[in-house]
């Protein structure tokens, strides 16, 4: 894989399958159907539990706002993935351009995801650094793969718009 | 000729109002609380874009979340408060208001 910043746009090229799949795994792992935990996480509360009549405003109020801002970014980043589906062999190596305009979407979906598959693993802080374990153990090594190689495309995204 | 306009007010309900003014007016702060999952480097862009600080700021305020637990980013006005947690939520950044004791 080759990542490379050009004038409107972030360049992955030479992307192998297995990376490509996470990329698309990147709208449906925002997901937080089921996983209480991630609900409680991506929603949290505004206040301690004592501020009772904030907590509901809030939950009234500003949760349906956030839950829009949430939907609208992955939303955009699944437009911008679908570049990924026009290969027309199967186990061919493709490339994904981020326009520079979507950068701020990319941070959220890319964070959402994050935070939900480490809601989802229980992941700790310890789990979070071990950058060494091999993605091909379990659904949860897989998990941990994918949290550390969004994080480095945040990383990659960030560092750009730090130069801008 | 129209007859003169007979104009009845009726008087206006009042919504009880269950916060004090000074419940309302006393300080609050803007608190972020440290998590595993969000990247330094994006904790510092957020806190810079939010509150318009000084990357060194933001870097001060983004270490004391990890080193201590949580930082006040800002104290003021319950409103303007609430927008900046609404802001920080929005960021996925785990943010709460608190009354300044």
């Amino acid at each position: 894989m080759e990542i490379r910043r050009q004038e409107d746009c972030i360049e992955i090229s030479e992307l192998d399958p297995f990376l490509a799949e996470l990329l698309r795994q990147v709208p449906e792992s925002t997901n937080t159907e089921g996983v209480e935990s991630a609900q409680q996480r991506l929603f949290s509360s505004p206040a301690p539990a004592s501020e009772r009549e904030m907590c509901a405003e809030w939950k009234l109020y500003v949760e349906p706002e956030l839950r829009r801002l949430f939907h609208t970014a992955t939303q955009t980043v699944a437009l911008d993935l679908q570049q990924l589906n026009g290969s027309t062999k199967p186990f061919a190596n493709c490339t994904l351009r981020i326009p520079a305009k979507n950068s701020d979407a990319w941070l959220n979906a890319l964070n959402q995801a994050r935070l939900v598959i480490a809601a989802k693993y229980n992941f700790s802080e310890a789990d979070l650094c071990d950058h060494y374990r091999s993605p091909i153990g379990s659904r949860r090594d897989l998990g941990l793969f994918q949290v550390n190689f969004y994080g480095f495309l945040q990383e990659f995204i960030l560092h750009g718009l730090e130069k801008e | 000729m129209h007859p003169p306009l007979k104009l009845s007010v009726e008087s206006p309900a009042i919504e009880q109002e269950t916060r004090t003014a000074e419940e309302r007016d006393l300080p609050w702060q803007v608190v972020v609380h440290n998590d595993p999952v969000n990247l330094m480097s994006y904790v510092t862009m957020v806190f810079q874009k939010v509150f318009g600080l000084t990357r060194e700021n933001a870097e001060r305020h983004m270490l004391e979340v990890h080193q201590q637990g949580r930082s006040i980013l800002w104290s003021g006005m319950r409103e303007r408060a609430e927008l900046y947690v609404q802001q920080l939520h929005g960021y996925l950044l785990l943010a709460t208001l608190e009354r300044t004791s």
